[in-house]
This record gives structure tokens, sequence and C-alpha cells, in this order.
């Protein structure tokens, strides 16, 4: 019996073994998780229909999540550009027949499931882009900056067009921080600040109406208060009556009154501040900072370039992606209607987020195989 | 060498990336510390100010209407009270498509073009998930039809409010007046605080006068709402303070027996206690129905009440201004007795005109042939004008107005109810101040019979003829008689003496014992319809006839010759018993022709109805709620 079960033991802990994923990332992920599953609950007014289908999206995406880990970082380096040719393609779909949600063009309806074909992009600028500068030796050159531009200002301006400003942000930021990693010269840095200060009023005369409007009331959020304004106004309410010590879990007047707008998805951070105060804010950025900080703990040590450059951008996008949202709902960024990372409402980014751990953790993995 | 070099790139490239990263890590560290320190400012610095948002956000202190006070008259009898109503209302949040819920709702409900009109209104008005008035007044059946059909009605709900109803409905329209849905006007003179749970507001008579002891005060409760505005749960309640219960001096039997007598004819009669200013009734005929007022009357109704040519809105009693015609003879004798004019005993002898000395034109007598040799008593009793005139004219306008003056004529006596205008005591100053022209004796005469510019309201004539009653002692007119504010100890205020009147006792007598000829000796104007029925008691009254239009000096009137609205108004004025006065009374009927014959029974009517019937004495009534 004994020996029965040492076997057994034996063959878990093979399993365990077997498995490649990183286990600091991995607690620190589901602490996080478990979080926003409790903020979510008490968001949603106690709502176990939401926290059940949150739970099964949150278990997608932890599967991806370990199932991409087990791939190789080779076997993902030469899918990367065909990745992004398909991703580009759907993108080209959704504008012919993509599905209208909110008013936008998102989704490609595949029958048995709707689907955002921008999010593949979140992953594949990057991978793309990596790829690209892994072929490459040295310093990013200017034949080079004029490529990556290309392969990141192409899907970010067909995502712009759907219009989703938030996403095409974040893919944008992704595909730039390869190139920032890859150790762009600085007098490129200033070439591309001057550019972007000249692009502003371009970019201006790009957005939609909603989206200006967006930009205008963060300036003045009260002068809107029952319109655009109305969502940063109680948004700040919340926040700021939260306190020191916060109103305690499922106590947030603001959200359990529903005066606060879109508390279960991308104002989950206000809830959070208004019931648990100023402590648990800065617990929650200490947690999201460990989260980036190992992220690039595990790029630095990354085998080769590639590697190296997709995990310093995915642990830094996703720091961006934290920053935008928490700065939004602090009204010190447009409302822009980007998610907070793994807490929000909301299936697609989560798996897309889990599935860029997934390669995080098979980048820790590489490096631990090499190593061994 | 190239593995090599390409070995050295490789580390070149990491130590880059590493630098890049520290960069980045040291980037994102400075972010987040300016992101801790906005929230540190939003949740440290700025938070009592948040709180309080997040407080003004959640807390809503919601007015609960205080219950009106009812009002009684002096023997208990309900006549103002509230009752629950049933009333249609809709939250417009829960009901979907308007229109089509009002099309559903007509095959339940009549519905006026008013009705859905004011729904709209208050539908543009409503906070959030506040219900809207669609209907009031509902009767039994529809109740039950409705509440049949809830399912099919959603966000339709059926309330029983408290509404003031009229148990005696028009008979006391004018004393009592009525209540009415507070507009913008009503809210400009109440604090609007006090009055923001309340739907109905005093619009006339004693509900408007007292409005603020009526309507009590307001409680709250205070609730927590959600964003859309619904109530979550009750916080905290402080209860309303009910309304004052108002016991009127009016008597039921004597308001009832006054309008009975005016027998469907416009009019209006005053009775007061000389002993103590109480109105004992106080009528305005043809009345209105005051309930529909109180249910919102619609556009065309209230157009047909407000046009119609008998007025029924206007309260004769207090806002008609009427000449007092001779009903002021008993006071311009007395005036004359007490500026030593005349003496009581002084005849004359009265010619069918008069005229001034040295002017032809002849003020005529309402009798023809005049009334030959009259005294003071002879000259009230058969009403002599030439006696008046005559007197008039050695008087002088300017010795004949203060006593007229101190009887009330000119003034409002300040009564409790709303609407009482002044009447007009003409004089010198008074004749430069509003006509720019000088005083003609001939405006003397005709002052002195109470026509040409002398104005008086009913309500005056019988405050005068309360004070002639009692020997000049002048009480305030009043009609609230006792106030209870829920201690069950009612507490009465004591009537309130006003400037009496002085003049020497012999002339008192002379005057009451002129005022008693003229009902009771054969050529009284008043032997004819009331005297010569021997009345159980002694009346001592005055008939009058008011001119509504002036005849030219050679003209005849005829009364069957003239429409019916240039018919003079008949006046009876009057106090018994006349040894004992308990009851002093002012009967106006418009158009009615002759005083004598027409004003003068009415108010023996009304005199028996408060003498002989045992109105007046308090019964026990039992109580309508």
């Amino acid at each position: 019996m004994i020996s029965v079960t040492g076997r057994e033991m034996s063959i878990s802990q093979w399993a365990l073994r077997s498995l490649r994923l990183d286990s600091v990332l991995l607690v620190l992920l589901s602490i996080l998780l478990l979080l926003g599953l409790a903020v979510l609950f008490s968001a949603t007014g106690e709502s176990v229909i939401a926290l059940e289908r949150q739970v099964m999206r949150i278990g997608l995406g932890v599967t991806a999540m370990l199932l991409v880990a087990q791939v190789s970082m080779y076997a993902l380096r030469a899918i990367s550009p065909w990745l992004f040719v398909a991703g580009v393609l759907l993108l080209l779909a959704v504008m012919w027949v993509g599905d209208v949600g909110k008013g936008a063009q998102r989704w490609l309806d595949l029958g048995f499931m709707r689907f955002q074909p921008s999010e593949i992009m979140k992953l594949a600028v990057p991978m793309m882009v990596a790829w690209y500068l892994s072929l490459r030796s040295g310093r990013p050159r200017f034949r080079d900056l004029v490529v990556t531009a290309a392969l990141i200002l192409v899907p970010v301006y067909l995502i712009m067009q759907q219009p989703d400003l938030g996403t095409s942000m974040l893919v944008g930021a992704a595909g730039f921080l390869v190139v920032f990693l890859a150790g762009l010269g600085w007098r490129w840095f200033l070439g591309l600040g001057v550019v972007a200060a000249a692009a502003i009023p371009v970019l201006w005369s790009q957005m939609l109406d909603y989206q200006r409007q967006r930009v205008l009331t963060l300036f003045n959020p009260e002068s809107d208060p029952l319109g655009a304004g109305y969502h940063i106004i109680q948004s700040k309410i919340a926040i700021g009556s939260g306190g020191l010590y916060g109103k305690g879990w499922l106590n947030g007047t603001q959200s359990q009154l529903e005066f606060l707008p879109e508390r279960s998805t991308d104002f989950i951070f206000a809830v959070y501040a208004e019931e648990f105060g100023f402590i648990g804010v800065a617990l929650l950025l200490l947690l999201y900072f460990a989260i980036v900080a190992r992220g690039l703990w595990i790029a630095a040590l990354a085998q080769d370039r590639y590697a190296r450059l997709l995990g310093g951008s995915i642990s830094l996008t996703f720091a961006v992606y934290m920053v935008v949202n928490i700065g939004m709902v602090t009204g010190l960024l447009p409302v822009v209607g980007v998610p907070l990372p793994l807490v929000s409402y909301g299936g697609t980014s989560l798996v897309t987020l889990m599935v860029a751990f997934g390669i995080l953790m098979s980048i820790a993995s590489q490096k631990r195989l090499v190593n061994r | 060498m190239a593995e090599r070099d390409a070995y050295g790139e490789e580390q070149q490239d990491r130590e880059r990336f590493v630098v890049r990263i520290l960069l980045a890590l040291v980037i994102l560290a400075a972010i987040l510390l300016a992101l801790g320190w906005r929230l540190s400012g939003l949740q440290v610095g700025a938070h009592s100010h948040f709180t309080t948002l997040s407080e003004n956000n959640r807390l809503r202190v919601e007015p609960i209407a205080p219950t009106r006070g009812v009002i009684r008259d002096r023997n208990g009898v309900l006549l103002a009270g509230n009752r629950a109503s049933y009333q249609l209302e809709v939250t417009v949040e829960q009901a979907g498509d308007l229109d089509s819920l009002l099309a559903r709702l007509r095959g339940y409900v009549e519905l006026s073009e008013a009705d859905v009109e004011r729904f709209r209104r208050g539908v543009r008005q409503r906070r959030p998930f506040q219900p809207v008035l669609l209907k009031a007044g509902l009767d039994d059946e529809t109740v039950a039809r409705i509440a049949v059909s809830r399912h099919e009605l959603p966000g339709v709900e059926i309330e029983a409010r408290p509404l003031r109803f009229y148990p005696l409905g028009s008979k006391f329209s004018h004393a009592v007046g009525y209540v009415g849905r507070i507009n913008q006007q009503d809210l400009q003179r109440v604090d609007g605080r006090a009055y923001a749970g309340t739907s109905h507001i005093g619009k006339s008579g004693v509900e408007r006068y007292y409005e603020e002891l009526l309507h009590g005060r307001p409680g709250y409760r205070q609730v927590e709402v959600n964003a859309q505005g619904r109530v979550i749960r009750e916080l905290s309640v402080t209860p309303p303070q009910p309304g004052t219960d108002l016991t009127l001096t009016l008597d039921v039997n004597l308001q009832q027996a006054a309008y009975r007598a005016l027998a469907g004819r416009d009019g209006a009669i005053v009775a007061i206690d000389p002993n103590n200013g109480e109105v004992l009734a106080l009528v305005s005929a043809p009345g209105f129905d005051p309930e529909a007022f109180v249910h919102g009357i619609s556009q065309g109704d209230f157009a047909a009440v407000r046009d119609d040519k008998r007025r029924p809105l206007f309260n004769r009693a207090l806002s008609g201004q009427y000449p007092p015609g001779s009903t002021i003879k008993p006071l311009v004798g007395l005036a004359a007795l007490n500026e030593d004019v005349t003496t009581a005993e002084r005849e004359m002898f009265a010619r069918g005109y008069y005229q001034l000395p040295g002017h032809e034109r002849r003020y005529r007598d309402w009798r023809r042939e005049g009334h030959g040799r009259v005294d003071m008593s002879r000259a009230i009793a058969v009403s002599s004008d030439v006696y008046f005139y005559d007197l008039a004219h050695t008087m002088g306008i300017d010795r004949m107005v203060p006593i007229l003056g101190a009887f009330g004529i000119g003034q409002r006596t300040g009564i409790d109810s709303t609407g009482e205008r002044a009447g007009i005591l003409p004089s010198r100053d008074w004749k430069r101040a509003t006509h720019d022209e000088v005083w003609f004796p001939g405006e003397t005469l005709i002052t002195a019979i109470g026509q040409g510019y002398m104005l008086s309201t009913p309500l005056q004539m019988a405050d005068f003829t309360a004070a002639l009653a009692v020997r000049g002692e002048r009480y305030q007119p009043h009609l609230l008689r006792a106030m209870d504010n829920g201690t069950g100890e009612p507490e009465y205020p004591l009537p309130v003496k006003r400037e009496p009147v002085t003049v020497d006792a012999k002339h008192w007598d002379a005057i009451h014992g002129s005022l008693v000829e003229a009902v009771h000796a054969r050529h009284g104007t008043a032997w004819g319809s009331v005297g010569s029925t021997r009345p159980e008691y002694t009346i001592a009254g005055k008939t009058g006839t008011s001119q509504v239009f002036s005849l030219g000096e050679d003209e005849e009137y005829d009364e069957d010759e003239l429409a019916r609205r240039l018919w003079d108004h008949a006046l009876f004025v009057g106090y018994a018993p006349a040894e004992d006065p308990r009851i002093a009374v002012a009967v106006l009927v418009e158009h009615g022709g002759s005083g004598g014959r027409v004003a003068a029974p009415v108010a023996r009517e009304v005199l028996d109805a408060y003498l002989l019937e045992g109105a007046g004495m308090t019964l026990e009534v039992p109580e309508d709620e």
C-alpha cells in the first residue's frame, strides 16, 4: 500500500516537475485573480451568476496559460510571422463582416463564439517585432525603425478604425516597448517625441466625437456632470470616500447603490478603492509591481534575443494596462476604455493576458532547461 | 573570431537589455509613486470632501405631508374633513410606453384632456421613481376593476390619499372656502419647503386665512436611495405634526336656513352675535361645489363657473360692495342727534321731493306723495328720504362722516377670511383724492340715504347693525371659535373689542325705538311682510332698497318694465330680540326689488331659525367621519 502511495506521489511529483511553469508568477497571479473575484462579487451586487462566469473565464485563461507555457520558444518564434499575418487579415475581415457591439465594429462571429481579432494583435505585434529584431543584431538602425514602425502602425490603424482607441494604444505600446528594449538610440526617441507631438492634431482630426468628448471631459469633468463627466466624478467620489481604510468589502455605497457606472468593468478599481481604502490600494499597486518585476526578471534571464524582447514587452505592456486604467479611473488620463488587468469583468482581455503570462512561463522554463 | 564577435554582440545586447529593463523599472516605480500620491490625495487629503459628496449621493430627505386640520361648525358638525380618496398613479420607470399605457387605461377609467395634460406635466417634473398622479377621485368600481387587471398595467398603482371633502358643499363654499392644488403663486406666499410633500393648499375663505394652522408641520424621513432614485431603505423618521382642527362660529342650522331663505335668489346673508362678534351665518348665493377644485377642475368646467352670469365664485357677503340705501338712515339719524342738529321729537312735513335752497333740482322721495308730518322715529320707520335730505343739508357732510366711519363704513372689518372689500365712505377729502373734484351739496343729500358714492358690504352692514344693537359696543366679527391642535383641550380666543361708538343713551333709545317701529308699526316699511304676521319676538330692523342705476328727477320707476338685472337690490338689516339682542343680520337680495317686501321676510326666516327653532344651541350632531 505504502509503496503504491509512494509511487503515486512520485508520479504527481514527476508531473509537476515536467510541467513547465514559473511558480512565483503563478502565486502572484493567483492572489491577484482571487482578489479580483472578491471585488467583482461586490461590484456586481453579489451576483453569483457573474461570479460563476468569471470563474469559468479564469479557468479558461489558466488552462490557456498552462498550455502555452508548454510550447517551446522555438515554436512560438516560428509561428510569430504567421500569427501576425493572420491577425491582420482577421482585422480586415472585421472591417467587412464584423458584428457591431456598443456602436463599434470589433467582433467577429465565428458561429460558436464571438471573438475580437484585435486581442490577437496585443500578442502578435510584439511577437512579430521581436521576431524581426531577433533576425537583426545590434541597436535598431533606421531601416529597422521603418520596418518595425510599419509592423506596428498597420494594425494600430486598423484597430483605431473599428474604432477602439484603448486597444490600438495598447497594441502600439506593446510593439514600441519591443523596440525600446532592443536598445533604440536616444536620438530616435527625441525624433519620435517630435513626430508624436506633430501627430496630435492629426490624431485629433481622426478621432470620433465620443473619443474627443472623453478627452475634453478629462480636463474638466465638472463641465458635464450628468453626461460625459459623470463617470469620472462618481469614480473620484468612490475613491475619495473610501479613505485610508475603506468602507469595507460589500459596503461601498457608490458601487452598491449603483452611482458608479461600469463598476464591474473599466471602473472596478474605484470599487476596490472605495471598499479597501488607501491601504488596500497601496497593496494592490505593490502586487502589480511585483508581477511586472518578476516578468522582467524572467526576460532578463532569457537565452535569446527574441525571448528577451518578447518577455520584456509582455511584462511592461501589463504595467501600461494597469497604469492607464488606474490613471483613467483617478481622473489623470482620458477615459479610453482599458480594463484593470486580471480584475475587470470580461473574458477576452483576461484570456489574452493569461496567454501572455503563459509565454513568460515558457521563457522561464526555456532558461531552466538550458541551464540544466 | 566570428563566433566570438557573435558572442560579444550577444553579451552587449543582453547588457543593453538589462539597462533598458532597469530604466523601465525605475520609470514604472516613479509612475506608481505618482499614482499613489494621487490616490492618497483623493483618499486621505480630500477624504471628507468626497465623503460628503458620497453621502449627498446616497441620502435623500423625503417630506411626509401632515394631515390637514378639519373644520367644524360651532356644534361640532364637520364642514371640511379629510377622507381617503383613491387615485391612479403611474411610476414612469416601470410603465414602459406611456402612450400605449394611457390607451389601455382608457378601457378602465375615463381620462379627460385635463387629466392627461396634468399627468404629462407631472412626468416632466418628477423625480426618478416618483409616482405621478393621473386621475384622482376614483370610485369603488373603477378601483376594483383596475385592481383585478393590475398585472396588465405595469407601473400603475392605486393609492389612497387623504383628500379634502366638504360634506355640506355649496352652502358653505364661501364661508369655509376651499383647497386646491398648489401652484406657483401659492408657493410664493408660503415656505416652499414646508409644502414639499403637500399637494393642496387653502385657496379662499377660512381654508386660506388659517392655512398655516390647518396645514400643520411636515415630517421627514431620511432614506437611502440608489443611482436611479429608488428607495433602498429608511434610515430615520420625524413624524409630521398634524394641522390644527378649527371650530368655527358658524351654525350649520342657521347657515342652511339662511341659504334656504334666499330660495335660489342671488344674494348674501350675514348674521352676527352682537355680544361677541361671532359670525353665525355667512351666506353668499349662489355657491359652488368646492370639491370640484379639490379634484382639479378642468379648464372647461372652470370657464363655465367663472363665466356664469350669476357669478357663483363671487363672495357677495365679503367682496360685494353695494349702496347701503336706507339701511344707513339709522346711523345718519344717530349722527344728527349726537351732533345736536335736531332732536328726536322735532317734526317736519315731508313732501314727495326736496330742493336745496336756490336750486331747481328736485331730490325725489321714494314715495311720490311724501310721508306727511314725520319725526325722527317715524321718518326711519317709513324711510322718508326727504326728512333725511333735510337733516343732511343742515348737518353737512363733514359732521356726518365721522360717525359713519365709527360704525365701520369704508373700512374692512378685518374678518378672518379672504376677499373682504372696504366699501366707500365718501367725504370731501375722499372725493378730492379720488375724483379731484370739490364736494357738491347735493351729494350730501344722497349720501344720507345710502346712495351716490357710498358702498358697503353685507358683512359691514351686519357689523354696524350689531354695533347699533348693543349701543355702540363693537366686537371684531370673526369666524374662528376654537382651535384644537391635538391636545384635546381646545383653545378659545377671546373676542376682540374695537373702538366703541359713544353716543348719549337717549339717542340710542330713540333710534332703537324707530327700528322696532319700522317692523312692528302699521306704517313701518317691514310691517306688511313681517310685522303684520306678529312674530313671537320683537324685531328691530331697517329696510333698504339700493339703486342699481339712478333715475332722472321726473322719471318713474317701474319694476315690471325693467330687465331683472337692472332691478334694485333689496336690503334689510336688523336685530332681535329688540330688548336683548342676540343676533344681528344683514340680508341682501340682488335685484330683488323692494327691501321691505323681499329682504325683510328672508331676515325673518333667519331670525326665526335662530331664536325659535333652537339653532344656536350646541347640539349633539354625529360626526361624519
